[in-house]
């Protein structure tokens, strides 16, 4: 069931990904532009990287990226290039611009949050504990103890 | 003719009474889930012990149901515009089958099933339970079953028929038509569906108001057969994807993924707390809430892959019965057990005390860090559909945001996981544990370094997974040797219960699937070229040559076939032979990558398009521990199958049942 919709997208070009008449000469210019192109999205699939995708318009951005890296741009400038055209929606790796912040933030404040409460419930925990061992056994009861395994 | 007329006949009997025993079921469920609820109130006996033949009957009214609608797909019963919609006669038997689930309203009656299967299994093996708590859990199971057969009659009836039967159906999709795939919604729906059984035991007991440590023996065995199917679900999704959608990606992140991933991560966590709850009587109240909120997933994975909300909004609001069906299953079933809980959690005192450094801790670790980052899948899945309606902007989240979120969790896991499986119950000290663990961490350091010094420059990556990996499998060891009193006993070893090998083995499949995930994205090889036929070329220590492309025909399908011999040193080692097919009924074309499947790395080639010069655009890709993935996901699933073996469950109910502690004081 996975990614059908996208692959019902696609049927019109059986071509695969990245085709051998798109990688540029330079290998170095190329493996910054593969390492780009995975965090780009394909605009008309679902949640799938330029770099994976068969779609013709997926072959269009790599080319499109492979050719401003080729006029020089940096990697920033080639990205800031795609996304003034197609918003921000073709990253796949969101900003923390804006609300973003949120999205980023989330993970590590949940488990600052979670970790207190665990922390706070095991050290109530461990408390107790040295409470319950405290007053377990008086001195009384510990003579008594000894008394009884004494016997 | 008459004969043929009887057959035709008798096959629309049988669809019909498949439909007749649906809304049978549907009325059974109805009272199972009143009738029994109301007798545990007033302790009427006769009326509690009415849940067990109505959850069986339930069950096997379910069964006929799905056994007549498997039955129209095998006979090709075009009447019936699902089965329209979803095979063809000329379809292999298997995908025939298969095809019964492979559509919206198969799968949910398969759903429905399970729902039965679990409510049954309770109602059989369930002897040992106090009478007032088997007949809550089997009244909610079959109030969880009352929701799904009102969705599936009402909006998804699988049985609809079409005025005209065409002369032949329009074919499953071929990227269903795969054994890999024809047994995962199956194992995912098992997993699914077996959290119910942790929901309604949590539910039960927050209305009888009483957990204890027996709850958490009852509720464990299930919760670990939820777990154990949901890995090997999704495990075959993944090793579905990697063979079958041509450049052996495993793991997506797609919104349907995670839909799975979510419930696994809490039922992962929700196995260990309840560990602590039969062991230390400690953990109570927020194992209620996680069994609560595990289902909760489930319907919510349920939810998003039925509602098509998260691939796109409109497609939710062009028909959005379905959607908000489930979503008010969802709100009633997971907003009643919340409010239940908020009312009567405080009545669940903690007994069992315990130490910072303690068994006790380590767990509520492991518990904090896989919900967290359950947590953080969550927010993620969600964030492009909040974020478009909450603040207008149209973005995405994909893998890189989930692998920089959602991997340092699993880091961390991974690093303190051998610790904490090493300490004691109650109150332990750290330094001892790590101490007994010494070797371990030597050995697994050595082997990083190892690595990483051999592969000079690349990423850390590797030799990170191959420490985490090695730290957990040499730590389960270390275990293991420890439970034997560290006497290296091979008798010993083998009289260990079943619970200490399962941990032992799940553990180690943890380790393995790690360091495979962190091996193949680190040490991946590719390459992308135009072959010319008998043209050799050169891929690591690979000598491939493109020998032939021919055009073969399957059963309902035509394929464009190559030949591709493989060399290693000068000698033959196998010829691949990868597809590209179309499928004429269905009008889609997939590629069928060939693997060569070895114990260290898969070698995987995929054929394209034909170049004008005449060669042929050939991908071949190098896959180191490929195979260790689901290797690892096997291991995790053999431990759970062996925790649940382990004969103190039995023992436990067996106890129960003889002590006959019957009522239980409220």
């Amino acid at each position: 069931m996975k990614r059908l919709v996208l692959i019902v997208l696609l049927l019109a070009s059986p071509a695969l990904a990245v085709q051998p008449d798109e990688i540029l000469d330079d290998p170095a210019l190329e493996a910054r532009a593969r390492d780009l192109s995975t965090g780009l999205r394909c605009l008309v699939c679902r949640n799938e990287s330029i770099d994976e995708s068969n779609a013709e318009l997926a072959r269009d951005l790599r080319i499109l990226l492979r050719e401003r890296l080729v006029a020089g741009d940096t990697d920033q400038e080639a990205v800031d290039f795609i996304v003034a055209r197609y918003g921000e929606y073709v990253l796949l790796k969101p900003t923390t611009s804006g609300a973003n912040i949120l999205l980023w933030l989330a993970g590590p404040a949940m488990l600052l949050i979670a970790g207190a409460v665990g922390f706070a419930f095991v050290s109530k925990r461990a408390r107790s504990q040295k409470a319950d061992t405290a007053d377990r056994l008086t001195k009384e009861e510990q003579d008594r103890l000894r008394q009884i395994l004494e016997d | 003719m008459a004969q043929a007329f009887c057959g035709l006949y008798i096959q629309r009997m049988i669809t019909e009474l498949g439909h007749f025993a649906l809304i049978l079921a549907f009325l059974v469920a109805i009272v199972q889930s009143v009738v029994p609820l109301i007798g545990a109130a007033k302790r009427w006996t006769g009326w509690m012990a009415f849940a067990e033949p109505a959850a069986i009957s339930q069950f096997l009214l379910t069964a006929f149901s799905f056994a007549a609608l498997v039955w129209a797909f095998t006979t090709s019963d075009f009447s019936l515009r699902i089965v329209v919609e979803n095979s063809h006669s000329l379809k292999p038997m298997l995908y025939k089958v298969s095809g019964t689930w492979g559509n919206h309203e198969g799968s949910m009656l398969l759903w429905v099933l399970i729902v039965t299967i679990f409510g049954a299994m309770a109602a059989v093996f369930g002897g040992g339970l106090p009478p007032t708590l088997k007949a809550r859990v089997l009244a909610i199971q079959g109030a969880i079953g009352v929701a799904f057969f009102a969705f599936i009659l009402f909006t998804s009836n699988p049985f609809d028929r079409l005025a005209v039967p065409p002369f032949d159906g329009r074919d499953l999709n071929p990227l269903l038509q795969d054994p890999g795939l024809a047994f995962h919604p199956p194992f995912l729906y098992l997993g699914y569906v077996g959290l119910s059984m942790a929901f309604s035991f949590a539910v039960a007991a927050l209305i009888e108001g009483r957990v204890d440590a027996a709850w958490g023996r009852w509720v464990r065995p299930w919760t670990l057969a939820a777990w154990v199917f949901l890995t090997i679900g999704i495990a075959l999704g993944s090793w579905w994807a990697y063979y079958e959608l041509g450049w052996g990606g495993f793991w997506f992140w797609d919104p349907v993924e995670n839909a799975s991933f979510m419930p696994w991560l809490l039922a992962a966590a929700l196995l260990h707390s309840a560990i602590v709850v039969e062991k230390r009587e400690a953990l109570k109240s927020w194992t209620i809430l996680l069994a609560i909120i595990a289902f909760g997933f489930s319907l919510i994975g349920t939810f998003i892959v039925r509602s098509g909300l998260l691939t796109s909004v409109h497609a939710f609001a062009n028909d959005p019965e379905r959607g908000v069906f489930i979503l008010l299953i969802m709100v009633v079933f997971i907003g009643g057990a919340l409010t239940l809980f908020a009312a009567r959690a405080q009545a669940m005192e903690a007994k069992g005390v315990f130490g910072m450094v303690s068994r006790e801790s380590a767990l509520i670790l492991n518990n904090v860090l896989l919900a967290v980052s359950c947590f953080v899948v969550f927010f993620g899945t969600m964030w492009p559909m909040v974020a478009e309606m909450a603040f207008d902007r149209k973005l995405s989240v994909g893998p890189p945001f989930f692998n920089a979120a959602f991997t340092p969790f699993m880091v961390a896991l991974g690093i303190a996981l051998p610790v904490g499986a090493m300490l004691p119950w109650k109150r332990g000290r750290l330094g001892r544990a790590a101490w007994s663990l010494r070797y371990a961490f030597i050995l697994a350091v050595a082997l990083a370094v190892l690595v990483w010094v051999m592969q000079t420059g690349r990423s850390a990556l590797g030799p990170i997974g191959l420490f985490l990996g090695a730290w957990i499998t040499f730590g389960a060891l270390v275990d293991l040797w420890s439970r034997t009193g560290r006497s290296g006993s091979i008798a010993r070893l083998f009289r260990l219960p079943g619970a200490d090998w399962g941990k032992a083995v799940a553990h180690t499949g943890l380790g393995v699937t790690m360091f495979a995930v962190a091996g193949l994205t680190a040490w991946e090889v590719e390459d992308i070229r135009v072959a010319q036929p008998g043209q050799p070329f050169e891929v690591g220590q690979f000598t491939l040559t493109l020998q032939d492309v021919r055009r073969v025909q399957g059963p309902n399908y035509y394929s464009t076939m190559a030949d591709i011999g493989v060399r290693k040193n000068g000698q033959e080692i196998t010829t691949l032979h990868p597809e590209k097919r179309e499928y004429p009924v269905a009008q889609m074309p997939t590629t069928e990558a060939a693997i060569d499947y070895r114990f260290l790395r898969d070698l995987y080639v995929v054929i394209g398009d034909q170049q004008s010069d005449g060669g042929w655009v050939v991908r071949t890709y190098i896959k180191p521990l490929a195979n260790w993935i689901w290797a690892g996901c096997i291991l995790m699933a053999l431990g759970g199958a062996l925790s649940l073996s382990d004969r103190r469950f039995r023992v436990a109910a067996g106890a129960q049942k003889s002590s006959k502690s019957g009522v239980p004081a409220e």
